[in-house]
């Protein structure tokens, strides 16, 4: 049965919003796992951590399995430390997305996060050698890769999980994006990425939407959507769609989703929906299938 | 004190002897095809060739490190598997790899070869450069060009292997090994097909009022006045509108190029081991004048003189420069 799962907030949303988006994301989303835990800007991360174990212990009262999802970027001392501590952790699951978060953990069991470049299934081999349980595959990955490596992950008993909705990274730095804006610095930040539920819109000085910033992150300005190619990604072996959070109602987001994999909603209808929920997003799927990342191409019918 | 090796970008078999001539202590260079982060038409070696640039190099005391830096996507593992292979029967000093897969590959098959770690591994903590160093025997670590000196002397002590920093040539200013703008634009992959912002999708248009924009696949990157010159369309280095921004201003960084000969001493002190000089796709001429200089330069820090660092400053000439994370940590 294909898990739907909701990845981590890449944004700088508030302890109030966060707490409404969880509550309802427990009573009301169809999504069968949820990944909690700041993954962008350890700067934030002292803003939400404390409401921690009540959300899990909503989101898992509920009967959603709950993962806490590890920095991408580590390199201070406070990075490093949160991803150690989070490593020592028996309870609940962890995903890493840091090579330091694989130091940490050893073999213990855990969960590979897509900013962990598991591209290939002699690499996805050698993490499951270690610990690995489940794979999340890079966002720029074409289909036939993504074939390739689910049925590796399989074999070896991994849960493979590929991202269907939302802006995917594009890129993390260590310059903070966002302060550079507003003429600051990552150390005077002031947190005015809170200011962007949906990230800081670039557009080309002739004025086409580009990308989406995120403090450190570069975000695609699109919505990826692979509603149509579920089918396929559950044909060739994928356990996992993850679902990423936006600034719109995910939990109609989820619904659409669900209802498509329940076989209960025709695809054409339900990515209708998928649109109108999305707002002014763009919807692309170019990555998949091996083309510019923000294009949208049309599925080609069965064979 | 380290050594202070000079490491040094071949992209051709000329500029390679070129390098060699000039005082490279080692060079790096990769094959014609995905298997490296320069993958670009017109460079890097076939295999007869870096027979040859091995025989021509080792003749002089310079090593070869071949450059397998990029991500294979599954199915096409192979590829990074045979290239490893065949630079071991060529006789490569170290292999610069990133991705976990092909790192255990070459431990494993070619055990005793020297491996580094490249900067597209993104490796930019202790615990994680001890991980690639415990599993896989990497000997060096090219460090992100994200860490202040003082962060690179602490990280010194805390790992059991040799530091390579970039000093000079393009300012990466994405993590790398972590980049998909180009792949978003293009189509074309930096992790998985060694192509950032490819010639092939770049234009130059020139507008009626004298002014010229540079695109990428159809993207306005950036826009220059009549008497501007027009740079290279990089998608980090572009210049872009946000609400607070309307006037347009480069969101990421200014076109701008890493220059450390300053720092040189103090990146000796803090205990980097080797310096890389980036730049496979630039001409002999650039190669000649810069490895000249910074082997100057280097020799006499080495030897207790001060060093002419006007020499390395006018390199970048006519060409912002910047020592971006390594001076100040106001630089994020």
């Amino acid at each position: 049965m294909t898990r739907l799962t909701l990845g981590p907030i890449a944004y700088h949303w508030s302890a109030d919003m966060r707490r409404d988006f969880y509550a309802r994301i427990a009573d009301e989303a169809p999504v069968d796992e949820v990944y909690l835990g700041e993954v962008i800007c350890s700067k934030r991360a002292p803003f939400h951590e404390a409401d921690l174990p009540a959300t899990i212990e909503r989101l898992e009262r509920a009967g959603k399995t709950v993962i806490l999802s590890s920095l991408a970027e580590v390199m201070l001392k406070r990075e490093r430390k949160a991803t150690e501590n989070l490593a020592a952790m028996e309870a609940p699951e962890i995903e890493i997305n840091n090579a330091a978060g694989l130091f940490a953990r050893g073999r213990h069991p855990h969960r590979i996060g897509p900013f962990m470049n598991a591209y290939n299934e002699a690499t996805i081999a050698w993490m499951a050698a270690r610990g690995a349980t489940h794979v999340c595959l890079p966002a720029e990955m074409p289909a036939p890769a993504i074939a390739v490596a689910a049925q590796a992950a399989r074999d070896l008993g991994l849960g493979v999980e590929v991202q269907v909705f939302g802006r995917v990274s594009l890129a993390v730095s260590a310059r903070c994006y966002h302060a550079r804006a507003h003429g600051r610095t990552k150390d005077n930040c002031q947190f005015v990425c809170e200011e962007d539920a949906d990230g800081m819109p670039l557009r080309t000085t002739d004025d086409r939407p580009i990308l989406r910033i995120n403090g450190i992150q570069t975000l695609s300005e699109s919505y990826v959507d692979l509603l149509p190619e579920t089918g396929r990604l559950v044909a060739d072996g994928v356990t996992h769609l993850r679902l990423a959070p936006q600034a719109v109602d995910m939990v109609a987001v989820a619904q659409v989703f669900r209802g498509v994999l329940d076989k209960r909603t025709p695809v054409d209808e339900a990515d209708a929906r998928l649109a109108r929920l999305s707002g002014d997003a763009d919807l692309s799927n170019g990555f998949y299938h091996g083309a510019a990342g923000y294009r949208r191409i049309a599925m080609a019918a069965p064979a | 004190m380290s050594l202070a090796e000079l490491i040094c970008p071949a992209g051709t078999p000329a500029a390679l002897r070129t390098a060699v001539d000039a005082g490279a202590d080692a060079v790096y260079c990769g094959f014609q095809d995905a298997t490296n982060a320069r993958n670009f038409p017109g460079l890097n070696f076939t295999p007869d060739e870096l027979s040859e640039a091995v025989a021509y190099a080792h003749a002089r005391g310079a090593k070869v490190l071949l450059a397998l830096n990029t991500y294979p996507p599954a199915g096409k593992v192979d590829l990074w598997r045979q290239a490893a292979d065949t630079g071991v029967r060529l006789g490569v000093d170290a292999f610069i790899v990133a991705d976990m897969g092909v790192a255990d590959y070459i431990a494993r098959a070619h055990p005793g070869i020297r491996l580094h770690l490249s900067v597209q591994a993104a490796a930019s903590s202790p615990e994680a450069i001890r991980y690639y160093c415990q599993n896989f025997g990497v000997k060096r670590v090219v460090l992100p060009r994200i860490l202040t000196i003082p962060e690179i002397r602490e990280i010194r002590k805390e790992i059991p292997c040799e530091i390579e920093t970039f000093i000079f040539g393009n300012h990466g200013l994405m993590v790398e090994g972590r980049c998909s703008l180009t792949n978003y634009l293009t189509g074309q992959s930096t992790n998985m097909d060694g192509v950032c912002s490819p010639a092939s999708d770049v234009e130059y248009t020139r507008h009626e009022d004298g002014s010229m924009s540079s695109r990428l696949s159809g993207f306005t990157i950036d826009c220059f006045g009549p008497d501007e010159k027009a740079g290279y369309p990089t998608i980090c280095k572009g210049r872009y509108t946000a609400p607070h921004r309307p006037e347009g201003y480069y969101a990421f960084e200014e076109p701008v190029s890493l220059n450390l000969s300053r720092l040189l001493p103090e990146l000796i002190d803090a205990g980097v081991h080797a310096f890389k000089i980036e730049g496979r796709q630039r001409s002999k001429s650039y190669v000649r004048g810069v490895v000249s200089a910074f082997r100057q330069a280097v020799d006499d820090i080495r030897a207790g003189r001060a060093a002419n660092i006007a020499d390395l400053v006018a390199l970048t000439e006519g060409q912002k420069q910047t020592q971006g994370a390594f001076e100040t940590k106001k630089w994020r």
